[in-house]
This record gives structure tokens, sequence and C-alpha cells, in this order.
């Protein structure tokens, strides 16, 4: 009684509080989900991570090079990287998530194929640079050509879709907190991505992620690597500015 | 059309008539049993992934609706009706799903293209059921 009364005059000095109100989905689950993130060697996450490390070393394609051969060590040059992306690339005048970059790399600089998304490989690449960025704040690319996709965003987290006509905005802004059946709905931040989903018993990236809320709706997903799921991507980076990376998290 | 058209005229009729739609749609007359069973099924009905009630044997109802129970206390037929149809007559910015509506809707799925959530004998089935959540919870 005494401290509710002392804590509301409290909030009466000093006006609504200030506190951040966002919180990571990692926030949502229970402990042991939790440990199993936290802990590296119980993650299946850093499984991905190893993989990736193999890989980042190993040449690819016509030109006989591997990522290393190009960045040296990943765990210098790829720190921060996914912490600002989706970030703007001129040459192809688009946006471009991790895994779109990697594969940019693969054509470019490589001569090798792109991976298929949801590729294990492309995964644990997108991973092992994940890693990289953990712990570090979300700082979104500051490249002004980024805004408009940022905006193509928010406009299509706004808009009511599908059969159910929900838009993404009425459950993870209006909603989140609340429960959908047993599932507690998160508030949608990026910052654990490429994630291991217990759901899944694999790895999976934000854009599988974001099908999962479509067909959930009742819309048809669109295909992988569209420009809408960079949009949406690159307008929840924003919205999880100054959060914390998590990559590799874990989700139920 | 036919949900669109009656929903249209509930709208513009205003007042009392927005608040519930008293003609039954083209159906048989509800079956409160058959009603049971498409609220209590997550991929049917979808109720209790949003709301909860008096329904014991059903594991993690949601939170985001009102509770259901006492809701035929609550609501006549012709309200739980309007509310069944296309709730956004009442909330524009509802989030419960429109289950015999299709207007305004976007980027619907190609399996789920021209077909309302539920059917008209379904909505008649789940009105008759709700009708019988009379009881309020006794503590
Ligand atoms: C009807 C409610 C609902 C709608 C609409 C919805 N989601 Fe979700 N979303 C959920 C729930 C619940 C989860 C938690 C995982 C689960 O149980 O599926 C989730 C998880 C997520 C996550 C993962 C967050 C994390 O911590 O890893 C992201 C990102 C996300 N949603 C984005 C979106 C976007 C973008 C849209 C719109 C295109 C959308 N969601 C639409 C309910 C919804
Ligand atoms: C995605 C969420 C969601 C789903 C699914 C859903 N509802 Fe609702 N329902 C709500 C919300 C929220 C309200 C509160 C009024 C509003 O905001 O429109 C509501 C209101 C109602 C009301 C009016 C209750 C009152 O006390 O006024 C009834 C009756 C109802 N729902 C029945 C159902 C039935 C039956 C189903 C399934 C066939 C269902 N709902 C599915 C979210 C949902």
């Amino acid at each position: 009684m005494k401290r509710g009364g002392v804590a509301a005059l409290a909030v009466l000095l000093t006006g609504p509080a200030q506190a951040d109100e966002r919180r990571s989905g990692f926030d949502y689950m229970g402990p042991e989900t939790q440990l199993m993130q936290t802990d590296d060697m119980a993650n299946p996450g850093m499984l991905a991570v190893q993989a990736g490390m193999r890989l980042w070393q190993e040449t690819a394609g016509d030109a006989e090079r591997s990522c290393e051969s190009c960045h040296g060590d990943a765990e210098k040059s790829m720190r921060g990287v996914a912490a600002r992306y989706p970030a703007y690339d001129a040459t192809a005048q688009s946006a471009v998530d991790v895994a779109g970059r990697v594969n940019l790399c693969r054509t470019r600089h490589q001569g090798a194929e792109p991976l298929p998304q949801e590729d294990a490989d492309l995964l644990a690449l997108v991973s092992l640079i994940g890693l990289q960025s953990r712990g570090l704040p979300v700082m979104p690319d500051p490249d002004p050509q980024m805004s408009q996709w940022r905006s193509r965003g928010a406009d299509l987290f706004d808009r009511r879709m599908g059969q159910l006509n929900l838009s993404c905005a009425q459950c993870h802004d209006d909603n989140a907190g609340g429960h959908l059946g047993s599932a507690p709905i998160p508030q949608a931040h990026p910052t654990g991505y490429p994630i291991y989903r217990l759901e899944w018993q694999e790895m999976g990236s934000l854009q599988r992620r974001l099908r999962g809320c479509l067909s959930g709706v009742r819309s048809d997903p669109w295909p992988y690597g569209s420009d809408a799921y960079v949009a949406i991507e690159a307008y929840l980076m924003q919205r999880a500015a100054g959060m914390p990376m998590e990559t590799p998290a874990v989700r139920p | 059309m036919w949900a669109g058209l009656v929903l249209a005229s509930a709208l513009t009729a205003g007042g009392a008539l927005a608040q519930g739609l008293p003609e039954p749609l083209p159906a048989l007359p509800g079956d409160p049993v058959r009603g049971r069973a498409i609220v209590e099924d997550r991929q049917t009905g979808l109720c209790l992934l949003c709301h909860s009630g008096p329904f014991p044997d059903v594991p993690f109802q949601g939170d985001l609706g009102p509770d259901l129970t006492g809701v035929g206390a609550r609501l006549d037929p012709a309200e739980l009706r309007l509310r069944m149809v296309d709730s956004r007559a009442i909330n524009g910015d509802t989030i419960m799903p429109p289950y015999f509506s299709r207007d305004g809707l976007n980027r619907v799925g190609d399996r789920w293209t021209g077909e309302t959530i539920l059917d008209a004998q379904q909505i008649e089935d789940v009105i008759a059921f709700l009708a019988t959540l009379t009881q309020e919870e006794s503590e």
C-alpha cells in the first residue's frame, strides 16, 4: 500500500515513465528456452555458426576465392555488419539483407551461383556474420535511399491482409504481450535472426518467420527474396534501433 | 455479396438496426451442438485463439477478446449475428476477423479466395451455441 503510494507520487513528480517499452521475443520465452539461447554449448544455432566458419574459409565458384580471401577474419571484418542491415547496394539499386549480400558476393566476386533462401549453407554464413554483432545495438544503415524502403515496410506492417484481415501492427503493436491461444505475442523485433526455432527443429531466416505470420492470417506469402520482405526487414530493424542483437537466437 | 448487402443495409439504417442483423442467414436453424464444435475447433472457428470462455476441455485459450462466458445473456441473436458476420460494423479497428464478409479484404491467399471464413450454416450454428451461454461465471 505504502510503496504503491510512494511510487504513484514519484510518477506525479517526474511525469510519465520514459523507460524503453521495447522487449525482445527472448523476454516472452520460458526460462528453459532462454537458457538454451544464452548457453553457447546448448544453443543449436552455434552449430550453424561453426558450419559458417568452415564455409567462410572454403573457396567457391569459378574465381576460386573464399569469403576469407577478401574479408579476412570474420570476427574483425564482420563486426557490427548484421546490426546495420538491410543496407543499400548502389550497384543493385536495392536494399539487401545479409543473405542477399552473401549472394551478391557469391555472384559478383566468387563467380558462384547464389544459394537458395533457407539453404543450410546460406543460413550458416548469415549466422556466422550475425554472431559478430551479438550484444551490439541495432544501428540502421544511414544511406538516405533506405528511407523509402523503411516507409514501404511500415505501410506493409500497418496494412490488413489475408482472409483473417489482420495487420502485423494489430498483433505486434496493439496486442503484444497478449496470448493467441497459448502463444504470447512478441513485439516482432528482428534482433535474433537467423534463429533456431523449436517448432521448425532447424535454423530459419527472418523471411521464413514473416511467411509464417502471413500464412497465419491466410494470405499468400510473397516469394522468398521479394522486395516486400526486405522492406519489412528494414522497417523492423529501424523499429528495433538501439536494441541489442542476439543472433543466433532460439525461439519456440 | 449477399453478406455485403445485408451489412450495408444494417450500416446505413443506423441506430438500433446497426447493432444487429435480425434476419437469419439462408440456412437451416442453427444447431448449438455443431456450433460448439466450431467454436472449440482451432482450425475452423479459431475463436479460442482470441477468446476464453466456459470450455474446460480446451487448453490454451487466448486473451485478446472478451471472455465469452455469459455472452448469450449480454447479446441477443441479432447482435451476435452482426458481430459474427462482420465485427467491423461495430468497431472499424476490430481484430475479430469478418467471418461472413469478403468486403475490403486484401491479399487473401489462393486457397481462400472468394470464400468466407465460415459459411451461412456454420454462422447460424455458432449463434445458436453462443445464445446458450447465458450463465455468468459462478464464483
Ligand atoms: C494474429 C496475430 C499475428 C499477426 C497478424 C502477425 N503476427 Fe507475427 N507473430 C505472432 C505470434 C503469436 C508470434 C510468436 C511466434 C508464434 O507463436 O508463432 C509472432 C512472431 C513474429 C516474429 C518473431 C519475433 C521474435 O521474437 O523472433 C516476427 C518478426 C513477426 N511475428 C513479424 C510479423 C509481421 C511482419 C507480420 C505481418 C506481415 C506479422 N508478424 C503478423 C502473431 C502475429
Ligand atoms: C483475432 C481475434 C479474434 C477471433 C479469432 C475471434 N474474435 Fe470475437 N472478438 C475479438 C475482439 C477483440 C472482440 C471485442 C470487440 C472488438 O474489438 O471488436 C470480440 C468480440 C466478440 C463478441 C462480442 C462479445 C461481447 O461481449 O460483446 C462475440 C460474441 C465474439 N467475439 C465471438 C467470436 C466467435 C464465436 C469467434 C469464432 C467463430 C470469434 N469471436 C473469433 C477478437 C476475436
